[in-house]
């Protein structure tokens, strides 16, 4: 690949254009549904393909952005400029690697409307990989915003029984959160009279200014992780969207709150990051306990993962603001592996889910029995998710209690209780509903993972083993580019 | 700088074509026979096509009649939208009122003469042509609420609108006489030279507030709004699109000429000092905030489509008007950005709901759509599109508009006002995405007739505005940038 050709704004757009094609299909008949599946496997595939290309491609030396395309667009600060860091070019690998798995989940459960399903999620995949490669404050949001209207329709049209409440409350939460950024975004334009993040990144706000910037930022991002106490939509949004929503949601969607924290909030204003750093904590650790707690009474599958969900994304915040290398580092790690971890999770419960149309822990149990191959992978995702050692997860939440504990050590002991809760609620949902006696009737006659589906979930088991053994493909990454982020923040906030 | 007569008519010859082309139409409709409705109704959008032109291709610039109007690049954009917007009006209603058997030839007649006073409006430079422009395009508009007089809401809708809008014109005359009385001027620079020279007595702030109240109303901005819901019912659809659209175009033009040309200067002389906003400032935002609250509340318990696009375009009027409150060159091309977004947005849920037209004749209340996405997925499409535009949501126009308004809004401090008015936004992201509901989420209730060519075509094209906004947008930006430059 040269470096004039703009591989990022290709990648970006790819998808879109899938969706053209897609749009081009006219009619319901087998086989326009199987061009539609097929255009759309294909293009996330290639988008896959490329953006492991560009992972190649990426100088992991290098601290500052590679790869950039910048075109001017509105003045006035805006413009079009594209680029990654070690951070953003693997949140568009990991949304890349997701997508093709979502699409494959949605082959047979979606029935009707798929037209329209399908390119909902080709347009969701290029708001999603715009925000983590744009380079402009501005374009930043449009994408940003840009991806609610796919997954409002999403949740909204293939969704559950509850999915008008759990769009609305989702979309809303969302905006209000958002369009406090926008205000935001405009005051840092006329302060520093640019929206280019690089050249946003080397501006000084005033402290008074960073005060207010961050906590519009905050109320964003806080809304997007899902952070405690802003963090009821998620649970409503997870139970009702299709499998394939949820896989997105929780896996790419909430990593951009994080994502934002890492690109604007601890960069940008450092001075306020370090002023709120003690109520991040207690929130980080409310989130933690509160999340396990609750998780652990839910009789619904898919709401106990999404309460996990944001126990580990607790983890991620907490490790962000202690601006270490470990925390930092563990922050990134952790989203990633909570990406797949999750992905994979809510992939589990949508293979049962198509069986049997329910997601009531009750109506399960002693799946191990008749589901053998079922039973192991959905085992190894939920001693991921606990984090046990030999898993990803484990590194994830290794690295960032490391972090914390070198920076307020009393939040490294409440968030390590976490680990032991979530230990608690995920073994004990493992219990019932894969072990024990198969004396439900209804059960007796379900089958084992099918080739699309082992095709699925197989991948997701290998990665989510691998990269607990050997984390450093990852780290080697994110190196650089997080030691230039810290050093940057300890050079004007001293601890 | 008198110029001789023959250069100042060539300078409003615009003009001069609509009211001639008027008049002759009128002439015509009267003493033919026959139903001329049809070919009226192509010769009104004939005229309107042709002044278009003239203003695109011939751009000048002056003063005529001793300052009674002001021809600028300002007035020429403003114009140009205005005469567009009145044009598709009359194109979408060659159906509607067929079907709706209101097709007299007085309707054309009387948008090309509501399309006259609005254009003299855009233009104006002192007081009395002010008044003059407002009444000619008021007298229309009465007129034209109240078109189909067989039906009992349109006369209500239009005796509503006639009787409120009366007391306004008088108290927008009041307000006239008080300046005039305390300042001894009627023209514009006049009475701004003199804002600059004089203390500013009571008298004067009273002034001052009428004359906003008499704009007000026509821009139906909070408290100033309530006849807005119910005319926006009661009169025949196309007519409401025609309120909608250019009326509002031409008041915020008016608006925006007489703030940045005759208040304007009390801010350079003694505000600048004092750090407090102006007199009309603080109106300004007064207006801004109650009508961007209660547009957004009130929406929510609107069922009827044309309702709630009154309270949309009540709380539109608001994000404009927070744009307008800085009073510099920014935010008046904020405003005109939004303008334009805001009608092509507009004329485009107008050409929708005239399309809502199933078996029964046509229907208004918003379950009528359930289930639009599976019975006419490009409808629903269009509209989706339309909606979350007016949302606001990013890539598409609506979001740009907000982005310019609010952002001149926070460049000149007003930042509580922005807040105020992005927390309006989510209220009023309610409403919009309910219809959004209904259309995609609901089960299918019952088929639309076709929609006519015409409809569609209109849909078609605000569809794509709506949606490519984000590539040509910067044109846009450009030519508002050199319409505000022209009013400092």
């Amino acid at each position: 690949m040269t470096d004039k050709w703009p591989i990022l704004s290709t990648l970006t757009f790819l998808p879109l254009f899938g969706a053209l094609l897609i749009l081009q299909i006219k009619g319901n008949s087998k086989k326009a549904r199987y061009d539609i599946r097929n255009i759309a496997f294909l293009t996330t595939f290639f988008v896959f393909i490329l953006s492991l290309i560009i992972l190649a491609d990426f100088n992991v030396e290098l601290a500052g952005f590679q790869m950039e395309d910048k075109i001017d667009w509105f003045g006035n600060g805006i413009s079009y400029h594209m680029g990654i860091d070690g951070i953003s070019v693997l949140f568009v690998v990991l949304c890349a690697f997701l997508m093709p798995f979502c699409i494959l989940a949605s082959w047979e459960t979606i029935k009707e409307q798929l037209k329209e399903y399908m390119i909902a999620f080709l347009i969701l995949e290029t708001m999603i990989i715009g925000v983590f490669c744009a380079l402009n404050a501005f374009l930043f949001y449009v994408f940003f915003e840009g991806s609610l209207i796919p997954i409002f329709i999403i949740i909204g049209v293939w969704g559950g029984k509850g999915r008008v409440y759990a769009s609305l409350k989702f979309f809303l939460y969302t905006l209000l959160g958002s369009l406090l950024m926008l205000i935001a975004i405009m005051a840092m334009y006329w302060q520093a009279r640019t929206l280019d993040i690089p050249a946003l990144l080397n501006h000084t706000f005033p402290p008074h200014m960073q005060t207010w910037l961050f906590l519009a930022f905050l109320a964003s991002f806080a809304v997007k992780i899902p952070m405690w106490p802003v963090h009821t939509w998620l649970p409503d949004a997870h139970v009702e969207a299709p499998t394939a929503g949820s896989v997105i949601l929780a896996g790419v969607l909430l990593k951009l709150g994080g994502y934002g924290l890492l690109r604007f909030s601890l960069p940008m204003f450092p001075l306020a990051s370090a002023e709120f750093t003690p109520l991040i904590f207690v929130f980080s650790s409310v989130a933690i306990l509160y999340a396990s707690f609750v998780a652990f009474v839910q009789t619904d599958i898919k709401k106990l993962i999404a309460y996990s969900s944001i126990a580990h994304m607790g983890y991620v915040t907490m490790g962000i603001f202690s601006a270490n290398m470990q925390g930092v580092e563990g922050a990134v790690f952790q989203m990633l592996s909570h990406g797949i971890i999750s992905g994979a999770l809510f992939l589990c419960v949508g293979v049962i889910y198509d069986r049997m149309h329910t997601r009531e822990i009750v109506a399960f149990g002693g799946l191990v029995n008749n589901m053998p191959k079922y039973a192991s992978v959905f085992l190894v995702c939920t001693i991921a998710n606990i984090g046990l050692p030999g898993t990803s997860g484990f590194l994830g939440e290794f690295l960032t209690l490391i972090g914390v504990f070198r920076v307020k050590s009393w939040v490294a002991v409440i968030a390590t209780t976490g680990v032991i809760l979530s230990a608690t609620y995920a073994l004990y949902l493992c219990r019932r509903v894969i072990f024990g006696a198969l004396d439900k009737e209804k059960l007796q006659d379900i089958l084992d993972l099918s080739l699309r589906e082992k095709f699925i979930l197989y991948p997701m088991v290998v990665l989510i083993v691998f990269f607990g053994i050997y984390p450093s493909p990852i780290l080697d990454v994110v190196r650089c580019t997080v030691e230039a982020l810290v050093r940057n923040y300890h050079e004007i906030v001293l601890i | 700088m008198q110029t001789d007569l023959a250069t100042q008519l060539t300078l409003v010859f615009p003009e001069l074509l609509v009211a001639f082309g008027a008049v002759v139409l009128l002439l015509t409709g009267t003493f033919s026979r026959t139903n001329s409705y049809a070919a009226i109704a192509w010769l009104a959008v004939t005229i309107l096509v042709i002044a278009t032109v003239l203003l695109i291709v011939f751009p000048q610039s002056g003063v005529v009649f001793g300052n009674a109007l002001i021809i600028d690049s300002f007035s020429r954009f403003m114009k140009i939208l205005t005469l567009i917007s009145a044009f598709i009006v009359l194109v979408m209603s060659v159906g509607f009122s067929r079907s709706e058997k209101f097709d007299k030839f007085e309707f054309p007649v009387l948008i090309l003469l509501a399309t006259l006073g609005m254009m003299l409006m855009i233009s104006v430079g002192n007081m009395l042509s002010l008044y003059l422009a407002l009444e000619l395009q008021s007298l229309a508009l009465y007129v034209l609420a109240a078109i189909d007089r067989t039906n009992l809401r349109s006369a209500e809708a239009g005796v509503k609108y006639f009787v409120l809008g009366a007391f306004s014109s008088g108290v927008l005359l009041y307000g006239i006489s008080l300046l005039y009385g305390y300042t001894g001027h009627i023209d514009f620079a006049g009475i701004s030279k003199a804002f600059s020279i004089q203390e500013l007595q009571l008298g004067m702030i009273f002034g001052i507030i009428f004359i906003f109240v008499g704009l007000a109303f026509k821009i139906s901005a909070v408290p100033f709004h309530m006849w807005t819901p119910d005319v926006y019912e009661g009169a025949p659809t196309p007519v409401t699109a025609f309120f909608a659209s250019a009326s509002k175009v031409a008041s915020i033009a008016l608006i925006v000429r007489v703030i940045m040309s005759v208040f304007n200067s009390e801010i350079s002389a003694k505000i600048a000092i004092l750090q407090t906003p102006a007199v009309w400032q603080q109106i300004i935002i007064f207006l801004a905030l109650s009508s961007m609250l209660l547009g957004a509340f009130a929406g929510i318990g609107q069922y009827n489509i044309k309702r709630l696009m009154a309270y949309s375009s009540i709380t539109h009027m608001g994000y404009i008007l927070v744009g307008l409150a800085e009073g510099t060159s920014i935010g008046v091309q904020s405003v005109i950005i939004y303008v334009i977004i805001y009608v092509a947005m507009t004329l485009g849920c107008f050409a929708f709901i005239l399309a809502m037209n199933n078996r029964e004749g046509y229907v208004e209340n918003i379950y009528d759509l359930s289930g639009l996405a599976k019975s006419n997925p490009f409808m629903a499409t269009i509209m989706t599109l339309h909606l979350f535009s007016l949302a606001s949501i990013p890539p598409l126009a609506g979001f740009f508009g907000k982005w310019y308004t609010f952002s001149a809004a926070v460049g000149g401090n007003f930042v509580p006002l922005a807040v105020v008015g992005m927390l309006a936004s989510v209220i009023s992201a309610f409403y919009y995405l309910r219809m959004i509901k209904i259309m995609w989420f609901d089960e299918l209730r019952g088929n639309f007739l076709t929609t006519p060519i015409e409809l569609q075509l209109i849909l078609a094209l605000s569809g794509i505005f709506v949606l490519f906004y984000i590539f040509f947008g910067i044109w846009i930006t450009s030519w508002a940038e050199i319409a505000a430059r022209s009013l400092i």
